[in-house]
């Protein structure tokens, strides 16, 4: 089954959960910025949670369909149309041959995700299809989605197969529910833990860096969110050597503007860390625009933790419902 | 012999990594430590564990913490869990001496269009260009870790002689293979990216091999040394690889 790119948007490209374990060689992992819509999008078309799927950013990008085919959106909200028709979001949705599936700005959130049920025949490269621009590695031929295109679409599984039926006999209700997971609000507090450098900010700047609001640049992309704010600073220079960094991870380079490291991070930095965004906030990061503001608030080791676990167990439990609603 | 002494810190790095660290400065012994623990906690994983990077002087160990947490029961957060499987592996690291680097030759075409900034350099220290390739090709350097972008290797050991400040303006666009020096630092640039080391040649080698196991032609612990080429060896070095 194939999906033709009609329209490619501002930067359309293939992304799965990540390419992980070659990090020491200095790979960076990729993969989706809002890794739990990527992985709800996939629930519910009857994938693993970890297939590629399309991420769309901002606006653009308009498929056509040369087969019936099994979709889920999941992200922000662009307002994406099935021949001329809103599509609706966070449910299965099958489109039919030929039909178009065009997305316009977003106006919630930055990023949209597509699933397709089989996922997407991309080159997977080290364990993963996420494409990574710079390498010109993964996804389709190593870069963003063209006009032009053909995806290759795989074939759907068993459950993918029983959501076709449930949709062709046209009584289907139900979507979930993602506002527990992500924010999409574009002025948010963000929760974050001490970094590793952070006592060697001076006072001043440590109650700045927590009671300030920070914008987001346009310099914004996949690899770091820029911010602008009152400025930041050590209490004495000291060198730090290159170690390794992960996403959500706030450096201060010399200007005093934290950069918060994102998907596309590289793996190593030397800039001295400040704070360490949650991983329970890095989907609701991703769903920023540029101009949104943030402000920071700290957690506990522990409070990340129990977010973090609390989140897992809720992708489960809508796990586990997708399947009840298919087979019951 | 078992080291016992090893001051060790372990530091979170968010909630789902945390850093092990093994001392300070750049230093080929604590390279071995982190050689060592690397090699241990690959051989000898948890559960949940996702991967590694090793640093200078310390590793990052990423992990899922919703894993590490269903792994086993009790009251320990994920981050205290892996703690302790980490002390128990730096109780364990030994130096071993008897195992000897990986000695790697890497050809660079040295100068002209293929290292524009030779003369700076060369000006810089008042040698001649000659000398500073002399003296670049017989320094074995160490590869300490790699990071920053695939295969890009962090070296230590070249001649301080030739230590050289990085450009004041950074080059927009610098060509994959170039052979940089940013103070006392030597390094090879995998892609094209923009830079400001002070380029002062070239390899035909490629660094990250994506289709290859590792992925990537040095590796954290190879010894370098460079081997200067003519540009007509540097022209055969890539025809050999089409």
């Amino acid at each position: 089954m194939s999906v033709k790119v009609l329209h490619s948007g501002l930067l359309t490209t293939i992304q799965d959960i990540g390419r992980f374990g070659s990090q020491q060689y200095g790979v960076i992992v990729s993969g989706a910025m809002d890794s739990y819509s990527l992985r709800l999008a996939n629930l519910l078309v009857g994938n693993m949670e970890n297939e590629a799927t399309l991420e769309i950013t901002l606006f653009g990008t308009t498929l056509q369909f040369e087969e019936d085919t099994l979709i889920a959106i999941t992200g922000g909200d662009f307002l994406a149309t099935v021949d001329g028709v809103v599509a609706p979001l966070w449910r299965p949705v099958l489109i039919k041959k030929d039909s178009i599936l065009k997305f316009n700005s977003a106006i919630r959130g930055s990023r949209a995700y597509v699933a397709f049920a089989g996922g997407i025949n991309a080159s997977e490269i080290l364990g993963s299809k996420s494409t990574y621009l710079r390498a010109k590695i993964g996804g389709f031929e190593g870069r963003a989605l063209q006009k032009g295109d053909v995806l290759l679409v795989g074939e759907g599984n068993y459950l993918s197969k029983k959501l076709v039926q449930q949709l062709t006999k046209n009584n289907f209700s139900w979507s979930i529910n993602c506002n527990e997971l992500i924010n999409f609000n574009q002025h948010q507090v963000i929760r974050v833990l001490k970094g590793t450098e952070f006592h060697r900010f001076n006072k001043e700047s440590q109650q700045i860096f927590w009671e300030e609001p920070y914008s987001l640049t346009v310099q914004s992309d996949r690899m770091g969110y820029r911010l602008e704010g009152p400025p930041i600073s050590l209490s004495e220079n000291f060198e730090l050597l290159s170690e390794g960094v992960t996403f959500g991870t706030i450096q201060i380079p010399s200007n005093g503007q934290p950069i918060i490291l994102m998907a596309d991070r590289q793996t190593t930095g030397g800039y001295p860390k400040i704070g360490q965004v949650i991983t329970a906030d890095l989907s609701s990061l991703a769903q920023l625009q540029p101009t949104a503001t943030i402000r920071f608030k700290e957690v506990t080791q522990e409070e990340a933790e129990k977010l973090l676990i609390k989140n897992e167990q809720l992708i489960n439990k809508i796990k586990t419902a997708i399947h009840y609603k298919v087979f019951h | 012999m078992p080291n016992q002494q090893i001051e060790t810190i372990m530091k979170p790095l968010g909630d789902s990594a945390l850093i092990v660290q093994l001392g300070e400065g750049i230093d080929p012994i604590i390279h071995e430590r982190v050689k060592n623990l690397s090699e241990l906690l690959t051989n000898n994983p948890f559960e949940g564990f996702i991967e590694l990077v090793p640093a200078y002087n310390n590793i990052t160990v990423f992990y899922n913490p919703y894993i590490v947490y269903n792994s086993q029961k009790g009251t320990l957060t994920a981050f205290e869990k892996v703690c302790a499987h980490m002390k128990h592996l730096v109780q364990q690291i030994k130096i071993n001496i008897n195992e000897g680097p990986r000695l790697v030759s890497i050809p660079v075409c040295y100068g002209g269009e293929f290292g524009p900034d030779l003369e700076n350099v060369a000006q810089y220290h008042n040698m001649t260009q000659e000398e500073v390739i002399r003296i670049h090709s017989e320094s074995e350097c160490l590869v300490y870790m790699l990071g920053f972008a695939p295969g890009f290797p962090f070296m230590g050991g070249m001649d301080e002689r030739i230590a050289t400040p990085r450009k004041e303006t950074p080059r927009l666009s610098i060509k994959p293979g170039s052979v940089g020096i940013a103070g006392k630092q030597t390094g090879i640039y995998p892609f094209e990216t923009p830079g400001g080391w002070q380029i002062i040649g070239r390899t035909p080698l490629n660094l990250f091999l994506p289709h290859m196991s590792p992925p990537t032609l040095l590796q954290s612990g190879d010894k370098i040394r460079f081997v200067p080429i003519s540009p007509n060896d540097y022209s055969d070095y890539k025809e050999m690889k089409q």
